[in-house]
């Protein structure tokens, strides 16, 4: 089987969530990539290092700059005549481009795959993954999202794939415009791939004690910072911090859970970290049941002495 | 301008979703069920922009005779009228892609609004699909939505932040949580909506095939996390955190 493997990318690196894809891919045959966007040799040249890539194929082009799914589906549309399978990992991107990408293709998708069992049959999360579907695609060209934290990620050196511009782009089709986007600049690690988060719910209460009590703590462990959907919707946090089943899926060596109580909805996104800490003043918040390690209090006395006795 | 909702049928948000314990799906039988959340935000957002030039919200659910409930509860809400294609068996977002796709084409809407994401399948695919087969311009998980002149402005949740696409009507777009709270309906509303136009279909009216791609071969709990232990104090969780080499 022939895949090809979307390449997300920031315009000037390769993104670890291509990896955990280039890794489920190897597992259904052949990997060729694909990078789109405008002024990107630098990503493909990157990208051809990553380790059992055979083909790199790139499409660049103006109207790519933002990969617009109006603009890209079609490019991979194309591209499928040579392919059997469009791998793309759960990113903003990969969601928003791959269904597009099926429909065309008159495929039906499969979403968030955590495992290949076979070429045609997958296992992926239904109800917030309360529970875990195995699926077989009667399709003969497969689409599919790869949940990043359920794959190892592939050696980013050790590749040699040959870059290959792609012939035609097919251009701008005229049906939506980039007017702006406000990236949250993030010093911290990246909340998909960080081996510790540290994540504060609805009862830090303000924006100010969110920033004055978790970031430090976060600081002194090196770890990305989470939320929960109340902490984001009342304002505390910004909505890329999001963790959960509407939000991001993570799975780092520690998760630190600070006044969350634990909402299934939660929980769906970070219940296969390896060790979750949690910090609750009820002693019967949710959170507990799969808590390793738990402490009943306070957070606004046990956080800051966290912190400072770390 | 006419806005077109599809709405969903799903397993009530707050219940614990039950594994079957023959491996075949999640038990449905005398749970609570209630209206996507996400779609429900959709239904809202069609509501709103009533006062900026849209005149009739018609709202679509693809499912069991039981979606007649979803459908009144949006026709509660405000939506003028209401379309049940029904299907007693399962259908694909491909499948519902294909019929809201027959539905626009009969309908002529200036815009489809749906979830991003049903919670019980978790897909996060049909708005997408639609706008492949529509080749319609699509803004997927969209926070802020704003009507211009023969065109739509939409704010989208990504990854790292938000960007905003200008999108050409008619257009396609999938809701986010943040988008709106979506309103409950009031007594005399639920009152008026028992008389509001329904119309029932089936998939075979639009001469769509719903045959499934995908085959569930089995369903099955996730490995269960159990509880650990409780510290006493920050001393304590600082000593565990030490010998887990996560502090030093
Ligand atoms: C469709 C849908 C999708 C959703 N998606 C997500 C999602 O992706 N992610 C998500 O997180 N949620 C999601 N939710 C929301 C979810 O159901 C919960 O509402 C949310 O997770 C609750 O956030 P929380 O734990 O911060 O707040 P709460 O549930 O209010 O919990 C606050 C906790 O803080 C504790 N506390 C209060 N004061 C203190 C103190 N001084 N010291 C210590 N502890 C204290 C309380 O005991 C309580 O346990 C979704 C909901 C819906 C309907
Ligand atoms: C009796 C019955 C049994 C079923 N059993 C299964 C099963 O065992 N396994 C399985 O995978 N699927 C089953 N389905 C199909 C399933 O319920 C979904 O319709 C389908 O998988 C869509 O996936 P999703 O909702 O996650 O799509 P998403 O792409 O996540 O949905 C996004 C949005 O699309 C719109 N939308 C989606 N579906 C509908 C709809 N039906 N009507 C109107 N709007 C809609 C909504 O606005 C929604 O927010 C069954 C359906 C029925 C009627």
């Amino acid at each position: 089987m022939k895949t090809l493997v979307w390449v997300e990318h920031d315009g000037q690196a390769v993104k670890d969530a291509t990896l955990s894809a280039v890794t489920a891919a190897s597992q259904l045959g052949e990997v060729h990539l694909l990078v789109v966007g405008q002024g990107v040799d630098g990503v493909a040249a990157e990208a051809a290092k990553i380790a059992g890539v055979g083909k790199v194929h790139v499409a660049d082009d103006a109207a790519f700059a933002h990969a617009l799914a109006e603009n890209v589906a079609p490019l991979i549309v194309e591209l499928m005549a040579t392919h059997d399978a469009f791998v793309a990992p759960s990113t903003t991107h990969g969601k928003n481009i791959a269904p597009r990408v099926a429909a065309l293709l008159d495929v039906m998708q499969i979403s968030d795959i955590l495992s290949v069992e076979s070429e045609d049959t997958f296992t992926r999360p239904i109800y917030a993954g309360n529970a875990i579907a195995t699926v077989q695609s009667s399709d003969a060209k497969k689409v599919i999202t790869v949940r990043g934290t359920a794959f190892a990620k592939a050696a980013t050196e050790g590749g040699s794939g040959a870059i290959e511009a792609v012939a035609s782009t097919g251009g701008d089709k005229g049906l939506s415009t980039f007017a702006g986007a406000e990236i949250a600049k993030n010093e911290r690690p990246e909340l998909t791939s960080a081996k510790i988060i540290v994540s504060g719910g609805r009862a830090l209460a303000s924006s100010d004690q969110f920033h004055a009590l978790i970031d430090p703590l976060a600081d002194k462990l090196g770890a990305g910072v989470g939320a929960s959907r109340a902490a984001v919707d009342a304002g505390y946090a910004p909505n890329d911090y999001q963790v959960g089943q509407t939000g991001k899926i993570v799975a780092p060596e520690v998760y630190v859970a600070i006044g969350i109580s634990g909402a299934i909805q939660h929980l769906a996104g970070m219940k296969d970290s390896k060790v979750i800490v949690a910090i609750n003043k009820d002693e019967d918040a949710p959170i507990f049941q799969v808590a390793d390690i738990g402490l009943v209090g306070d957070l606004f006395k046990i956080v800051p002495e966290l912190t400072e006795k770390l | 301008m006419k806005v077109l909702v599809p709405v969903k049928r799903v397993l009530d948000y707050n219940v614990k979703p039950r594994v079957k314990a023959d491996g075949t799906g999640v038990d449905l039988a005398n749970v609570k069920m209630s209206m996507n959340p996400f779609d429900e935000i959709a239904v809202e957002e069609a509501i709103r922009l009533k006062d900026k030039g849209v005149t009739e919200i018609v709202v679509v659910s693809i499912g069991e005779q039981k979606s007649q409930e979803t459908l009144r509860t949006a026709l509660a809400m405000g939506a003028d009228r209401a379309i049940l294609v029904v299907s007693e068996t399962k259908v694909e977002p491909l499948g519902v892609a294909k019929i809201l796709a027959k539905i626009v084409e009969e309908e002529k809407p200036d815009m489809v609004i749906l979830g991003k994401q049903a919670i019980d399948d978790d897909n996060n695919q049909t708005g997408q699909m639609l706008a492949g087969l529509l080749n319609w311009g699509q803004g997927t998980f969209a926070s802020k939505v704003e009507i211009a002149d023969g065109s739509v402005n939409v704010t989208r949740e990504v990854d790292g932040g938000a960007e905003t696409d200008t999108l050409k009507l008619p257009a396609i777009i999938t809701t986010d949580l943040r988008l709106n709270e979506p309103r409950y309906a009031s007594l005399p509303n639920i009152m008026k909506a028992k008389s509001k136009p329904m119309a029932q279909k089936t998939p075979a009216d639009f001469g769509v095939d719903v045959t499934p791609r995908l085959t569930t071969l089995k369903v099955v709990e996730p490995a269960k996390r159990s509880a650990g232990i409780k510290v006493a104090d920050v001393d304590a969780l600082v000593g565990k955190l030490k010998e887990m080499g996560v502090a030093k």
